[in-house]
């Protein structure tokens, strides 16, 4: 075909057209499974930072200007634990999320990271199993901590979180996403009310029962 | 307190060096770093398309968030991309013919080039504002500016030595670029 | 041309990673293990099928002037088709290649076929090129990985191998990327031309 003006440009607003059609279109099909798939890695997430559980409801605060979900697990009437997704922009490679778990006292149960892009070998420890950043903190109640202005922090800002080697900024990355958290936590269940704003958003969501115990990283 | 601009820079050009450490740009980095002076054309010309990029990425992002239509991102970076590569050609074509020239067939690869694209996705997974989308990109283009300078340089020597017949060619380049891929890692602790 | 020479070539004579030297980013970025260089392969595998079938189908309605704009147009929507795919069916494989998947827009493997096949061959010509340098793609991926893999981790698709203790990290990272596959290309040229 000739390569005049008009043709040009409508071929390609022609193929534009259909290539735009033809991916909505597969959007739509795959927006279901899509849907699911995140749905069954949240699940596992949360399974992995909290004791048994059947139910959770979530609630997003936005916690220093970040969207941060708190989902509070019960087991038929009792509350069991929560599970807090928070994130921190500070990270070396950009986002780190992660997902904490706490018990109704206040100890932390596990921390599952869920997203990171830091230094492969050095900052990407942070989720290897036992790391020192984790050590620090699983098990405890982070009141019991050494606090700086009323949060935690590595050894070399005051506090007495372990960082991990060669890699400050992805410690304080994790510390600042943990700290979010532990507000967030502190807001739903105390209702000491640390939140920028509390956005009354809930849902809840019944699991099947939970038969395994405390997830599995004993 | 946001990540500090200082560390983006140092991030981008040393520590996360964008072909050594995450193997974006490989292709112009194998194909025209044979000599310093078209490398260095070669590094000016991508640190404008990927600063460009980001400018009229970053915005576009926005308004596909915005219309729920963020699957489109590929298809939308990629004519940016290729409209500014055009655009370039044409200036470059005008402004300095023999640049244009010097370049050749690697010019229009900049479209191809996955450090462009690679760093206009990355930017937005890792949610940087604009400004710092902008200063990345740079960051980013610079540090490919570099690695393909000492690559050059080292190919220059290499073509003097006494290369074993089987590694002449992409072999020896390739080992040469694990070796400075290596040093490169050594970086690793300053931030 | 005979039809099965059209594949075979792809997996050999014009095999794009050792031959062509094509598509070099994912073959270095996604190589950390042998399923991911195969999942890598076989995505870039499809999307060179349906890219180079579409636009052998068309290829008599575009301008010459907007070839690579159109071919680009294709290329993408088919990429985001698969990542989509991905996304819903594997979420798993979707989040270890990361941000390779939509570079598989950039790969040159499938811009060059467009341009050097697909544009001048009939359909399912151009399919079977699509087949045969997919597959050649996706052995290269899966050996560098393979090789990688045993080295940097030792385990060979996730199972162990009983040497991670004595594994030298530096394979898995981009070093390691580098050098494996230096020496592969020498070995596969050696063997090549035998």
């Amino acid at each position: 075909m000739k390569s005049t003006l008009l043709n040009m440009t409508a071929v390609l607003f022609g193929i534009t057209l259909v290539a735009s059609a033809g991916v909505g279109a597969v959007n739509l099909i795959t927006a279901e499974p899509i849907a699911q798939a995140e749905l069954a890695a949240k699940n596992a997430a949360l399974e992995q930072v909290l004791p048994a559980f059947e139910a959770t409801a979530s609630e997003t605060l936005t916690i220093d200007e970040l969207p941060i979900t708190v989902y509070t697990a019960t087991s038929g009437d009792a509350t069991v634990g929560y599970a807090v997704e928070t994130k921190s922009k500070q990270g070396f490679g950009g986002v780190v999320s992660l997902m904490v778990g706490f018990t109704p006292e206040g100890e932390v149960v596990n921390v599952n990271v869920l997203k990171q892009a830091e230094t492969p070998g050095l900052g990407t420890k942070m989720a290897d199993e036992g790391n020192p950043l984790l050590a620090s903190i699983r098990g405890q109640r982070l009141e019991d901590k050494k606090l700086v202005d009323g949060r935690l922090a590595v050894a070399k800002d005051g506090g007495d979180v372990d960082a991990l080697t060669a890699a400050t900024i992805s410690s304080r990355a994790y510390v600042d996403a943990v700290n979010r958290a532990w507000m967030a936590y502190k807001s739903v269940a105390t209702g000491a009310g640390v939140a920028d704003t509390a956005s009354g958003a809930t849902q809840q969501t019944a699991n099947e029962p939970q038969a395994q115990e405390g997830g599995e990283n004993e | 307190m946001e990540i500090t601009y200082f560390a983006i820079i140092i991030g981008a050009i040393f520590v996360n060096n964008v072909v050594l450490a995450q193997f974006l740009g490989i292709c112009p980095f194998l194909g025209v770093s044979s000599k310093v002076e078209t490398s260095m054309g070669m590094g000016a010309a991508v640190t404008f398309v990927m600063a460009l990029t980001a400018v009229v990425a970053w915005p576009l992002q926005q308004l596909l968030v915005a219309w729920h239509i963020e699957y489109m991102q590929t298809i939308v970076f990629i004519l940016v991309i290729a409209a500014l590569v055009q655009m370039v050609e044409i200036i470059l074509k005008k402004m300095s013919p023999s640049l244009y020239q010097a370049l050749g067939i690697f010019l229009p690869l900049i479209t191809t080039n996955c450090a462009v694209l690679g760093v206009a996705i990355l930017m937005i997974q890792k949610e940087f504002s604009l400004l710092q989308s902008v200063v990345y990109s740079i960051s980013t283009a610079l540090g490919f500016a570099l690695a393909l300078v000492i690559f050059a340089g080292i190919r220059e020597r290499l073509d003097f030595e006494d290369v074993p017949k089987a590694f002449r060619g992409v072999p020896i380049a390739l080992v040469s670029a694990g070796i400075l891929a290596m040093a490169f890692m050594g970086f690793s602790g300053l931030v | 041309m005979n039809k099965l020479n059209i594949v075979l070539s792809g997996i050999l004579k014009n095999n794009p990673t050792f031959v062509l030297i094509l598509g070099m980013c994912p073959t270095l970025g996604t190589t950390t293990s042998a399923a991911n260089g195969m999942g890598m392969g076989l995505a870039t595998m499809a999307v060179l099928i349906m890219s180079n079938l579409v636009i052998s189908l068309i290829k008599n309605i575009i301008p010459d002037k907007v070839r690579i704009p159109a071919f680009i147009v294709v290329i993408a929507s088919f990429v985001t088709i698969i990542e989509m795919l991905m996304k819903a069916y594997v979420p798993a494989l979707y989040a270890s290649l990361g941000v390779f998947i939509p570079l598989i827009v950039v790969n040159c493997i499938i811009l060059g076929r467009a341009e050097a096949f697909a544009s001048k061959n009939s359909a399912f010509d151009s399919v079977l090129d699509g087949v045969g340098i997919g597959l050649g793609f996706t052995a290269s991926l899966t050996v560098i990985g393979a090789v990688r893999e045993v080295l940097g981790s030792g385990a060979i698709f996730g199972l162990p191998l009983g040497i991670a203790d004595y594994a030298p990290l530096v394979f898995v990272l981009a070093p390691g990327g580098f050098l494996t596959l230096g020496y592969l290309m020498v070995l596969f040229n050696k063997l090549a031309k035998k």
